[in-house]
Parts: structure tokens; C-alpha cells; sequence
């Protein structure tokens, strides 16, 4: 059975915010995640971010990832890093975390603390032949793309018009791929307006109040088939053909949270955070008092504020296995929350702020 | 309502906060032109502020707040256009060239990377061609992959043209 003092489950920006903010106050830390590489969806992102100066704003996705991992080797004594590593289970019966790596390496640990950062996955739509090869989701086109360096097709339908849906049509065309359009099931693209315009003058058309009701082909996608929808979200009007060997799905995420169910925390289902979440006191500490949770998995948000939430939920940690100080904490956590409420205090945190009172109980001790 | 659409899905229909003309005069005689800024949402974000060197981007009292420009202070260096995450900064200088002509400075993140005196298809914000351009000079202010293209094009145009497209 390995120990640590505080295990981070999953190695994106919440969970490397978290590994890192622990570790340099004093905890020894285990980073597990299940790819090869860690950074989560940073490693992806090829454009600049959004935000302020704190959050790296004007800084591409890669490059803040580059950021967080030297300050995972400045405390690299403290952190150890397992990647390619699953965490595949919680037993909450003694809190024991047990874990994969690779295909064939299992192992047991048993933390003194545990931040879920687990992300999210992405969510699919039901339309005919939507098991097509050549259906994709977002990540995979980035994955493919940013990471690997390979093509996902030549010409791409995108479904989805949210910052996703943009952002990666953006990135197509850079890579050259040709766009044949972005459809949107809503009268107004989900993402960003700045990220729409973008696009848009690259010649990619968005066709808001759309949907797509079918791939076409046989073995793989050749085309397919978007229709209009009416005011009352029913299908209306002509349907259109699209060619494309690339039907990319960015309709939304859902946060990933099994780990969170096993470990008992109370759960609870709030549409404006994308699903089930965890119920937490107002320094994201679930309703089990070892496990704390950041980023996605708390609820889709923009990376921006996951690394945020990992800082306090790396200081919250630290703080209950008595590493810091009082006075050092009151000090970090009102930062901290005075840029969340800072990233979220607009129009497009609405959403966030009104998910958020219906997930956070203020304090566990009544 | 079809206006309405329009805007929902990215194109500009008119002036509104966030996404204002300078002001004519001061325009027509400032070298180096003046920043337009083609952000009308209200969004977490202010790297236009942060980065600019002479303080035209007024400080944010909220993040969330669209961009004010203090156009007097203004100098068309283009730092903000290439800082900006949603390529949404464009600089157009008014004196350049005869006076059918005005030089646009437009952030760029294709490939290929337009040749200075190469022609290049000006792009409106629908990504029509409307118009042929000169490039004049291409920039990395921040040396972060972000060009900044310094194109000629017909002073008619500068209200339309936001982008480039490398002719092959």
C-alpha cells in the first residue's frame, strides 16, 4: 500500500493548480492521470486565453501547461507524478484509492487527503449513423490535431457553436482544413462573440437555430444532413445536405464523477454546472471531509477558473494537514475567491453563479 | 430580427459599446492610426488594457467590462492587436499612402505568412473577398506566434475589411 499525504486525481490545470499549490506549502503530493502526458486539455489549446494577468491571459493553452509543469519540477520533491495511471476505484469503507497503469500495474494507495480534479467528458447527441467513422467529438479532432500532429479529415461539419465548437473550427483552418459550417441549435452561438467573429471572417459560415439529423454513408461519413428548427425547437423547414468526411460533435460536457459517487459525497444535479456534481462547503471540501473537488469535475467551466479552484482546493488541503498557517491562509483564500468572483461576476457567469448557489452548502459544520 | 441573427452569430451590424469608430477627426490626421476594438460582449478578460504601452485602453473597473479607449493616447502601435485572445483589435492608419488608400494592421495566425509586397485577398466579415491588398509589413509584436500584417488597401474599405487571405 503506497502513502501520501495528499493525492491529486487527475493532471489537467485544476489538478496541477492543486499539486502544485500544496506542494509548495509544504505536502507531499501524488499526481495520478490517465494519459500519457499530463496538462488535461491545456496541452490542446492552441489559442490565447481569456482572463486576467493571474490566469495567463494572452498566453495559449500549451504554453500556461508548460508554466504549470515547472512549477510541478520547482517542487518536484514533494510531487510525485504517475501518469498513464487510472484511478480506478475509491473504497470508502478506509479510503483507499486503487489504481491502474498501463494496462497490467495495479496498485493500492491510501491518502491522507484527495482533490478530484477528474474533468469532464464529453457529451453526444442521438441522430442516425452517429457511430459512423468520422463522427468525432471535439476533443478527439484536438487530440488528433494539436497533439499528435495528424488530420482528422479534409472538411468538417462542427456541431456546436459554444467556445469549443469555434475554437476548434478555428484551429482547423489553420491546419487547413476546410469548414463546410458550424451549426447551433440555439439563435445565438453559445461561445464567445469575439470567438464567432473570428471564424467568421475566415469564410465559415454558422448556421444558429440548426441541428444535424443524420450522417450519411456507409462505411464511413460522406456527408450529412442539417435541417432548420422552429421557435419551439421542432424541425422545420428543408433538409440541407452537407458534404464532409467529418462530423465534429461540441455539444457540450458533463463532469466526470464516479469517483466522487464511490467516495459517497453527497451529489447533486444542477443543469447549469452540466450534471451531477458534488455538494461542497464554500472551500470546495466535499461533503466527505478528506476529499475535495476542483475544475470540471465541480462543474464545466473555463480552464481559467479550474486552475483557481485547484489553488484553493491544494490550499485547503495543505491547510488540514496543518501546513499553513492562518494567517498565510486567510490571505491566499481571499485572492483566490476574489478572482473567481472576478472571472465569473459577468453575463456569462450568470449561469455559473446561479449552478454554483445550488451546489454550494456554505459550510459542512452546522 | 434577422439583424439580430446576424449579430448572434458573429458579424458586427453597427456601432454599439465595445465596438465604437474613433473619432473621424483626430482619425484622419493621427500617423500610425488608431486602434479599433470589436468587442461588444461583456466577457472576463482585459489583456487589450494590460498590454497597451500608453494607457489608450482605459483600466477595467470589471473585468467583465468591454474596452474603453482613450483615443488621444492612442499611438497604432499594434500590441494589443496581437495580444488580444479574440483577434479582436485592428489598428487603420488614414494617413498612409495616396487618399484613396489607408494601411490596415491585422492580427494574423495562418500559414502561410504573407510575403511584404506580396498581394493578398482582403477579407470582409463574412470572409468575402472584397477587395485586393498590398502587404507592407509583417510583425510579431510579441513573439508568440501571433503576426501582426501591415496591409494597403482602398480607404473605402476599412469599416469592411478585418481580414487577410494568402493568395496561392
Amino acid at each position: 500500500m503506497r502513502q501520501t499525504e495528499v493525492m491529486v486525481i487527475g493532471g489537467g490545470p485544476a489538478g496541477l493548480s492543486a499539486a502544485v499549490e500544496a506542494a509548495s506549502l509544504g505536502c507531499q503530493v501524488m499526481v495520478v492521470d490517465s494519459d500519457l502526458k499530463l496538462g488535461g486539455q491545456l496541452i490542446k489549446q492552441t489559442h490565447k486565453f481569456f482572463g486576467s494577468k493571474e490566469e495567463h491571459a494572452g498566453t495559449r493553452g500549451y504554453e500556461i501547461a508548460n508554466i504549470l509543469f515547472r512549477e510541478l519540477e520547482e517542487n518536484k520533491d514533494r510531487i510525485q507524478v504517475l501518469s498513464n495511471t487510472t484511478a480506478v476505484g475509491y473504497y470508502k469503507e478506509d479510503g483507499v484509492v486503487s489504481c491502474v497503469t498501463g494496462e497490467d500495474e495495479y496498485f493500492r494507495v491510501k491518502p491522507q487527503r484527495v482533490i478530484m480534479a477528474t474533468g469532464a467528458q464529453e457529451k453526444m447527441i442521438p441522430f442516425p449513423n452517429n457511430d459512423l467513422p468520422g463522427v468525432y467529438g471535439a476533443g478527439a479532432v484536438q487530440t488528433l490535431m494539436n497533439v499528435y500532429g495528424v488530420l482528422p479529415g479534409k472538411r468538417v461539419l462542427m456541431v456546436g457553436a459554444g467556445n469549443i465548437g469555434l475554437i476548434v473550427s478555428y484551429q482547423l483552418k489553420q491546419a487547413g482544413v476546410d469548414i463546410a459550417g458550424i451549426v447551433e441549435f440555439m439563435p445565438h452561438v453559445g461561445g464567445y462573440w469575439v470567438h464567432a467573429a473570428k471564424v467568421r471572417r475566415l469564410g465559415i459560415p454558422i448556421y444558429l437555430r440548426h441541428t444535424i439529423v443524420e450522417a450519411l454513408g456507409e462505411r464511413y461519413v460522406t456527408g450529412a444532413v442539417i435541417q432548420a428548427v422552429g421557435e419551439k425547437g421542432g424541425l422545420a423547414g428543408e433538409p440541407k445536405k452537407v458534404d464532409c468526411d467529418v462530423i465534429c460533435m461540441a455539444v457540450g460536457l458533463t463532469p466526470t464523477c464516479e469517483l466522487l459517487w464511490q467516495a459517497g459525497c453527497e451529489m447533486v444535479f444542477v443543469p447549469e454546472l452540466c450534471g451531477y456534481v458534488a455538494k461542497r462547503d464554500n472551500q470546495m471540501r466535499t461533503s466527505v471531509p478528506t476529499i475535495w473537488v476542483a475544475g470540471d469535475a465541480a462543474g464545466i467551466e473555463e480552464a481559467s477558473s479550474a486552475m483557481v479552484e485547484g489553488r484553493v482546493a491544494g490550499l485547503n488541503a495543505a491547510r488540514s494537514t496543518g501546513h499553513v498557517t492562518d494567517t498565510e491562509f486567510d490571505a491566499r483564500s481571499s485572492l483566490y475567491w476574489k478572482r473567481l468572483s472576478d472571472l465569473r461576476a459577468g453575463p456569462v457567469g450568470e449561469k455559473i453563479r446561479y449552478g454554483i448557489s445550488q451546489a454550494c452548502c456554505g459550510s459542512w459544520e452546522v | 430580427m434577422e439583424m439580430d441573427m446576424l449579430f448572434n452569430s458573429g458579424i458586427l451590424t453597427g456601432e454599439r459599446p465595445g465596438a465604437e469608430k474613433p473619432p473621424q477627426e483626430l482619425w484622419e490626421t493621427k500617423q500610425n492610426g488608431l486602434v479599433i476594438i470589436e468587442c461588444p460582449q461583456r466577457i472576463p478578460c482585459n489583456p487589450c488594457h494590460t498590454s497597451c504601452p500608453t494607457g489608450a485602453v482605459l483600466p477595467f473597473e470589471d473585468i467583465n467590462d468591454t474596452p474603453r479607449i482613450d483615443y488621444t493616447k492612442c499611438t497604432g502601435c499594434t500590441m494589443c492587436v496581437a495580444k488580444c485572445p479574440g483577434l479582436a483589435c485592428f489598428v487603420v492608419d488614414l494617413t498612409y499612402g495616396g487618399a484613396d488608400e489607408a494601411l490596415m494592421k491585422l492580427p494574423y495566425e495562418m500559414l502561410p505568412v504573407p510575403e511584404v509586397g506580396s498581394e493578398v485577398e482582403c477579407l470582409n466579415r463574412y470572409g468575402e473577398a472584397v477587395s485586393k491588398g498590398k502587404v507592407i509589413r509583417v510583425m510579431e509584436p510579441w513573439k508568440d506566434k501571433t503576426k501582426v500584417v501591415h496591409v494597403a488597401v482602398p480607404k473605402s474599405l476599412v469599416m469592411d475589411i478585418r481580414a487577410i487571405r494568402v493568395v496561392k
